[in-house]
């Protein structure tokens, strides 16, 4: 056991309402559609205890665990209240989880973004469990009169060994709730976790496959109104009129107004290119669709139109030229004058759209009061402040409600589609529920720059490695860290960037930069290594080696021992270095949002045509909170990274995205996937860091170079099934 | 705007809609069945999948006026209680990730299953390509599919 303050996050403790009722009928509902006879489910009690934020307890010993933060697809919703329920302990059959609406005076950074919520949350959610089973255990010891150090719990009882007495949590739960908050409590030591560790399946499985309603765009409200957005058909346009007779002759259709949505004063979320957009209200969702395509719009040129002709060329040029100087270790361009061996490769990447499968959609409901907001977002609380700065209203006037996301990959960052909701319902005067089209989504995106970048490096005689400089340009700003691997490794080190503007709307997109500088770094130190003549993970193994004992520069931004561990892992794993006849494999390794990942790609011949038989992949991420959840996000940024490196682009003529819908945007089919997906953790009992992102960067690069040993041809251009590349035949 | 009479999971509708309306659009805005998603609107997803028939087809490219007596079955109605093998399976191998494709994958995975229930990787891997997953479960699908196959042969 570790004794912990309970002061950190102390406010989530805090009483806010009074002790019974509440959640009752979220409760209900949640049981009522899982009714299936065969399963066992926490019974619903007659009365329900509010012990913190995250926890109430029923009379019967049932629990209901808030889960704090936006539910993407990374599984939080389940892994965030497993750490709970440890802490607490308690048996998960009797737990309940509920999603937690936005309320920054009860939680810390409800966000889902940059793989965070399980690392940030580690701490407030454990000892939001702990303070719960202290509670539980002073409860006890005052109906039994006993001291509090006699007492231990298990599976939501407490137990008094001494006079062989037990009691559930649910007996105590009215007393306990009437409790002060202790100044301290205790968590348990890792070697006792019963839950962390283990496989528990996604809370919201069963009423994923029975088709419930649970995401933002299955919301209703009674007297709800279907609106759809018309934006401009190119970035740089604007609406200069419309005609709109025919579109509001139509069946069905309410209105067609004129909304404009740039807040004020602009979060970081706010990065939309169009905020003057005409919607259509109507009764239901194909009547409004079919007036959308009835209006008449003229458009304007407003900021000059861009091409990926020119994107392009202005990436080479940017190359061309110095960039702006961001990290420089000795003296690179000297060092590689006087060296055996130079090696210079460019890599580049288009731009990409999220593409979540669930389009961009939003409900409102603006009253002259107050503004209910319900959808998917992965920022609630930068879309209440704009949506408070838009509609003119305060804090606690608008209130936000998070459902479950079809997806987010950084897209529901940006919660534009939530202000032009609310921009719609105020103007209305009614509920509306705004549904984008897919067109609309993958139109009017907030896009993954367009990138380019230039490595450089040299050897000695040994091959060993002298230099190494980066310059990258990006549109609108460059995918280079400074500090990342191999900085500290080398001593003659440099990066430079460059940025070219933009009227194009971009943003994160699933695993920022890395996602693209990733697959370009360790692609190219596969080169190296080959010039080097050594084989790419003892090389990778040796640059460690040299950062672990005399690190060039203090800032660089990973633990090389924890590094090296994932290549050792998979090396051992998947066996590398024996020959098979008939597969080619590439390695590579990568570290953001604090996790380490290390891959192996094996290729196989069939007949003609290459097939993605197995990826190997080491991990470290601490402690993994739930090993199920954990292997599915793995999985998923595997075959992410494959389908995007291989096939995807989003293209521009005249500022218009070249790509409109799935049938021109190419997404990874079922065929097209790896056989087979093999994960290996590395166990060291460290602190749990995130999964949504950390397996897709490195995955390009390990497919880059096992294509490489299969057909004798780099693949330096993303997607890597396009025409500039040699072309090879993919079984799918 | 016309009334179109629909049988649905066993049960008939009347709605008055247009006689263009796709069918995704009456069962979720109509019916207020609203398992069946909607993805791309132009058959290239899968997301709207439903029966028709005992045949997988994309609710969001067949209008109403074309179903006439034919018998859909959604997401809602593939089984009473969730327990069809599929979506059994389903749970077994915790195939959702954000699980909007997901209802998708099921029926056209059900329909498919009761054509060929004994179907090779290869086989399971060509039925399943017009599902978009996006957030990449395919290998998960793949294994739920040999599952339930093992059940229902
Ligand atoms: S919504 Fe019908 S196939 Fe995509
Ligand atoms: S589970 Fe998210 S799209 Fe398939």
């Amino acid at each position: 056991m570790t004794l912990i303050r309970t002061q950190i996050n102390r406010r989530s403790f805090m009483k806010l309402s009074a002790a019974a009722g509440g959640g009752m009928m979220l409760g209900f509902s949640w049981l009522a559609s899982c009714s299936s006879p065969k399963e066992q489910y926490a019974q619903i009690p007659e009365e329900w205890f509010d012990i913190n934020a995250y926890i109430k307890i029923g009379e019967n010993g049932t629990v209901t665990i808030y889960s704090p933060n936006p539910e993407i697809g990374q599984n939080v919703k389940t892994s965030m209240p497993v750490i709970v329920a440890e802490e607490l302990d308690i048996d998960w059959k009797n737990v309940i989880v509920e999603q937690a609406d936005l309320n920054t005076i009860k939680y810390n950074r409800q966000l889902a973004g940059g793989s965070q919520s399980i690392r940030h949350g580690w701490q407030s959610l454990r000892m939001a469990g702990a303070t719960g089973r202290r509670m539980m255990m002073e409860a006890a010891a005052k109906q039994w009169e006993v001291p509090v150090s006699e007492l231990t719990t298990s599976l939501g009882e407490v137990i008094h060994a001494a006079s062989d007495r037990k009691i559930g949590y649910g007996a105590l739960a009215s007393l306990a709730a009437t409790l002060e908050i202790p100044a301290e409590v205790e968590t348990k030591d890792n070697a006792d976790f019963k839950l962390i560790g283990g496989n528990i399946k996604n809370v919201d499985a069963k009423k994923i496959v029975t088709g419930k309603p649970l995401f933002g765009l299955d919301y209703e409200q009674e007297g709800m109104l279907t609106a759809m957005i018309v934006h401009p058909p190119a970035f740089g346009m604007k609406i200069k009129s419309y005609d709109d007779s025919e579109a509001k002759a139509m069946p069905g259709i309410k209105d067609v107004i004129v909304i404009n949505t740039e807040p004020k004063e602009k979060q970081w979320s706010d990065t939309n290119a169009f905020t003057e957009l005409i919607a259509v209200v109507g009764e239901s969702t194909w009547q409004v669709m079919k007036a959308k395509k009835a209006l008449k719009v003229e458009w304007e040129q407003d900021t000059p139109a861009e091409n990926t002709e020119d994107h392009l060329r202005l990436l080479s040029e940017a190359l061309d030229k110095p960039g702006e100087e961001i990290r420089k270790d000795g003296d690179p361009d000297k060092a590689s004058i006087k060296a055996a061996k130079v090696v210079e490769s460019v890599f580049s990447a288009p731009f990409l759209a999220h593409n979540t499968m669930e389009p961009m959609n939003f409900f409102a409901n603006v009253t002259a009061d107050k503004a209910e907001l319900v959808g998917p977002v992965q920022t609630p609380e930068y879309l209440r402040l704009s949506a408070m700065d838009l509609l003119g209203m305060t804090e606690d006037q608008v209130s936000i409600q998070m459902t479950r996301m079809g997806g987010g990959f950084g897209r529901r960052l940006y919660g534009n589609f939530g202000l032009e909701a609310a921009a719609i319902s105020q103007k209305m005067q009614a509920p509306i529920k705004l549904v984008y089209t897919r067109e609309d989504d993958m139109t009017q995106g907030t896009y993954r720059p367009a990138y380019r970048v230039a490595y450089k490096a040299s050897l000695d005689d040994n091959g060993n490695l002298l230099s190494w400089q980066a310059k990258g340009a990006g549109i609108p700003s460059d995918p280079l860290f400074p500090h990342r691997f191999p900085a500290g490794t080398v001593d003659n080190f440099k990066i430079e960037r460059v940025g070219i503007p933009t009227n194009i709307s971009t943003g994160a997109w699933r695993a920022p930069r890395s996602n693209f500088i990733a697959g370009a770094e360790q692609s190219f130190m596969d080169e190296v290594a080959e010039a080097a003549g050594k084989d790419p993970i003892e090389f990778r193994l040796n640059l460690f080696d040299r950062a672990i004992k005399d690190p060039v520069g203090e800032t660089n931004d990973y633990d090389p021992e924890r590094y090296a561990g994932v290549l050792k892992l998979v090396r051992e794993k998947s066996n590398w270095g024996t020959e098979m006849p008939g597969v080619f494999r590439g390695v590579s390794a990568y570290y953001c949002h604090n996790s380490y990942v290390a891959q192996v790609v094996d290729l196989e011949k069939v007949g003609n045509a290459l097939k993605i038989k197995k990826v190997w992949c080491a991990v470290d991420c601490g402690i993994v909170v739930n090993v199920e959840g954990a292997l599915n996000q793995i999985q998923g940024g595997i075959i992410d990274g494959i389908g995007h490196a291989m096939y995807s682009t989003l293209t521009f003529k005249d500022g218009k995205p070249q790509q409109e819908n799935f049938n021109g945007y190419k997404l990874i089919r079922n065929s097209e996937a790896p056989l087979e997906i093999e994960t290996f953790f590395v166990e060291n009992g460290i602190d749990p860091t995130g999964l949504g992102e950390p397996s897709l960067p490195p995955i390009s690069a390990a497919l880059a170079n096992a294509l490489y040993k299969a057909t004798g041809q780099r693949y330096y251009h993303q997607p890597f099934s396009s025409a500039e590349q040699v072309q090879v035949e993919m079984v799918g | 705007m016309a009334a179109f009479s629909i049988k649905v999971n066993g049960k008939t509708h009347q709605v008055d809609v247009d006689s263009d309306t796709p069918v995704l659009w009456v069962l979720r805005d109509h019916l207020k069945l609203v398992g069946t998603k909607f993805g791309c609107g132009i058959a290239s997803c899968g997301a709207c999948t439903i029966h028709a028939d005992g045949n997988a087809i994309r609710s969001c490219s067949l209008p109403v006026s074309a179903v006439k007596d034919m018998e859909l079955t959604t997401i809602e109605g593939l089984s009473k209680d969730g327990d069809h093998p599929v979506q059994e399976a389903w749970l077994e191998h915790d195939v959702p990730q954000c699980g909007y494709c997901q209802a998708g994958q099921i029926m056209n995975a059900a329909a498919f299953l009761e054509k060929n229930s004994n179907p090779s990787d290869e086989e399971i891997s060509q039925a399943m390509n017009g599902n978009i997953c996006r957030c990449g479960t395919y290998i998960r699908i793949n294994q739920a599919i040999k599952t339930a196959a093992s059940k229902m042969s």
